[in-house]
């Protein structure tokens, strides 16, 4: 991989920072900006770009985490299916160990059931093509970044006419959320980092709707030190100016149209429906489900099980970090009850949470 | 050897296990025809203070880039004496063999693991060989045992490092870790990954010859990575470790599968990497010393230690930022070694 050192240079990064000084020093107000990604959440703790800005920028962390927005009634249905027999759980590692209600696959795992981390949902599909005699589920999570693999794994196993590959749907899109959160007068985004992958498949165009509705400026922008820091000088340059346009930081990746070949791919095998988030609760139009002509894949409607009750951990502020109203060490079980080896809520879990960076990284 | 795989009744006491400790282990191990038949080794006793250690290996897969299960069995052993400023003087191998084990593949173990000690100037001087039915093992497990010699009256250890010290490293950081991730099922990195596996006695030697006392402190950073061993020592000696991410020794190979699976080479493990904290006076002399050495050719000057946060571990990063390293929690990587 080439090109790293380059966005990590710090001459470039002290001039960057330079400029966002000079151009919010006379603003009379704090600038409040959201990173909705949870790379982005990653990427700023890992350098230590927040106590490089101005104080009066603020950064605060949104809802762009996918195993840290599933519901615990999915992780539920997850540890259900595990229990089924002759069935093999086929997941990305970081929903392993998210806690259930009253278990988590990893517990399941140590009671016997089979659970596989793969790095690709085709993965799953050959494992289902080897074990013909077992249900393999694939738990499908993730934003539209990692659904069009989802969606070529789904085609690929109606390909191959197998009949035992199954996916546990719980996909959310972008930028629902966002808007939901644009609204909410108690946080007051002045302006979002909007995501990098997520964008590259939806295209920087997607944000205008959210731009004309609530007038917050955006700007896509890419994870490396450098990217963030001019994402935060172009989205500061508009809140001074009193601006509210989408722009693209990411251009080198990110086009205005997005990638036309995964936007197929998605709305061949899903349509959107309603989706719960945790912490935001239910946004109309912000997950997707499988096609009637691909139900034959749908876990939830072909394999069924009874799905015990969902149960909060009392005291667990997971909702609130998500919708970026408090920080990690506002939550009295951070640090305490809560830690990465033994999580209360999906947000110390998962690599890409809010209260894992801060764990890992915090000063 | 008849059989080409390995058959329960290698494990059983009898005849097929004499002719596979006789016939393959013992000759490639010990490098002599004919073994002692007595039930332990027995060793000259040695002046001053003697340093004894024991690790279990069960990496997977057992071949990887750069090196395999056994030369890994001794290396780790062997660098787990040095970093106590011992020189390794005797090995024990325990193998756990899962019955179904190809005999190539177990010759090419032994016949590394033999090169191994050879380069760190150890013996193999006593075993124990056992077989489980296939499924309660995977392939090979390894047990090495070491005993080493302190020849010197210095106090290296965890907790002698000192507000003032410089930190160095002998080379690139995470090579291992990622190594051996690129071999796993469904990950397909690139070939440029390469263990960094080797025995660190010698360069250990060379710096307690010309430091003496100006060296504090040695540690290996294995599982968990230079991040958590840095951790464990600013807790042990209750000081403050700054270090600078550019100075950092990163191959660039390893820099970008950690960037693609979004892991940090801090946290990921090292199998030929030491650690060693030194008076600042003697920093330089410190690096030439283990510049000079093979196995140390990139290594650095990354980091220093203040008393100013006693236990705290801090990363000036590459932009200028500061952030926290904290010890690895849960498994990045799982069965790594």
């Amino acid at each position: 991989m080439k090109y790293q050192a380059e966005f990590r240079d710090p001459q470039l990064a002290e001039g960057l920072l330079k400029a966002i000084a000079a151009t919010s020093c006379d603003y009379p107000k704090n600038i409040t900006l959201m990173e909705v990604c949870g790379t982005h959440t990653t990427a700023i703790y890992q350098h230590g770009i927040r106590a490089l800005l101005p104080e009066k920028i603020r950064l605060i962390s949104g809802p762009g985490c996918p195993v840290c927005v599933t519901p615990v009634t999915y992780v539920d249905h997850a540890v259900a299916l595990a229990q089924r027999p002759e069935t093999i759980i086929a997941t990305f590692g970081d929903m392993v160990r998210v806690p259930g209600s009253s278990s988590s696959l990893l517990h399941e795992q140590a009671r016997g059931a089979t659970i596989k981390i793969v790095y690709s949902p085709l993965d799953a599909v050959t494992i289902a093509e080897k074990n013909p005699d077992t249900d393999v589920v694939f738990l499908g999570v993730g934003f539209e970044t990692t659904t069009p693999t989802i969606a070529g794994a789904i085609l690929t196993a109606a390909r191959k006419n197998l009949d035992n590959f199954y996916v546990l749907c719980s996909h959310k899109t972008m930028p629902g959320p966002m808007a939901a959160l644009a609204g909410d007068p108690e946080l007051q985004v002045d302006g979002y980092l909007c995501p990098a992958h997520v964008s590259a498949i939806i295209g920087a165009n997607a944000y205008q709707p959210l731009v004309d509705a609530y007038r917050v400026p955006c700007v896509v922008t890419g994870f490396e030190p450098l990217d963030v820091l001019q994402g935060v000088l172009m989205l500061a340059r508009q809140v001074i100016n009193g601006e509210a346009r989408v722009e693209n930081q990411y251009n080198r990746v990110v086009k205005a149209a997005g990638n036309r070949k995964a936007q197929k791919l998605l709305k061949q095998v899903f349509e959107p429906c309603d989706a719960d988030w945790r912490g935001i609760g239910n946004i109309p139009d912000s997950g997707l489900r499988l096609r009637s002509d691909y139900v034959r894949f749908d876990a939830a409607q072909q394999l069924p099980v009874d799905i015990e009750p969902a149960v909060e951990h009392q005291g667990c502020l997971c909702g609130e970090i998500l919708k970026g109203k408090v920080r990690p060490n506002d939550c009295l079980l951070f640090r305490t009850t809560c830690t990465p080896e033994d999580p209360v809520g999906a947000c110390m879990v998962s690599s890409e949470g809010t209260c894992a960076a801060e764990y890992k990284y915090g000063t | 050897m008849k059989s080409d795989v390995i058959l329960l009744g290698h494990g059983s006491g009898g005849k097929l296990s004499h002719q596979l400790l006789d016939e393959l282990i013992v000759p490639i191990l010990s490098g002599v025809d004919q073994r002692d038949q007595n039930d332990a080794a027995v060793l000259a006793a040695q002046q001053g203070r003697l340093a004894f250690t024991t690790d279990s290996y069960v990496v997977d897969p057992i071949f990887f880039p750069g090196g395999n299960i056994g030369d890994l069995a001794i290396h780790g052993t062997v660098n787990d004496l040095a970093m106590a400023g011992a020189t390794p003087l005797a090995i024990s191998v325990g193998l756990i063999l899962e019955e179904g084990l190809a005999i190539s593949e177990l010759r090419e173990i032994l016949e590394s693991m033999r090169a191994a000690a050879g380069e760190a100037n150890v013996a193999i001087v006593t075993g124990d060989t056992k077989v489980v039915p296939r499924g309660k093992a995977d392939k090979i497990f390894i047990n090495t045992s070491g005993i080493g010699v302190i020849e010197h009256d210095l106090e290296i250890s965890g907790s002698n490092a000192q507000a003032g010290d410089k930190i160095l490293i002998n080379g690139t950081i995470g090579d291992h870790g990622m190594a051996v991730l690129s071999c796993r099922e469904g990950l397909e990195l690139e070939s440029a990954l390469v263990t960094d596996s080797a025995p660190l006695n010698s360069m250990v030697n060379k710096l307690i010859e010309e430091l003496g006392e100006q060296l504090h402190t040695l540690r290996d950073p294995t599982r968990g990575g230079v991040a958590t061993t840095l951790k464990e020592i600013a807790l042990q000696s209750q000081i403050e470790i700054t270090l600078s991410e550019t100075a950092l020794p990163v191959n660039p190979s390893v820099g970008g599968a950690c960037a693609i699976l979004g892991m940090d080479p801090l946290f990921v493990a090292n199998e030929g990497k030491l650690l060693a904290f030194v008076a600042a006076e003697v920093a330089d002399q410190a690096l030439a010393i283990l510049q000079r050495h093979p196995h140390g050719k990139q290594a650095a000057i990354i980091g220093e230690v203040t008393a100013t946060n006693p236990g705290k571990v801090r990363l000036k990063t590459t932009i200028g930022g500061l952030r926290a390293i904290e010890m690895l929690a849960g498994e990045q990587l799982p069965r790594i070694c």
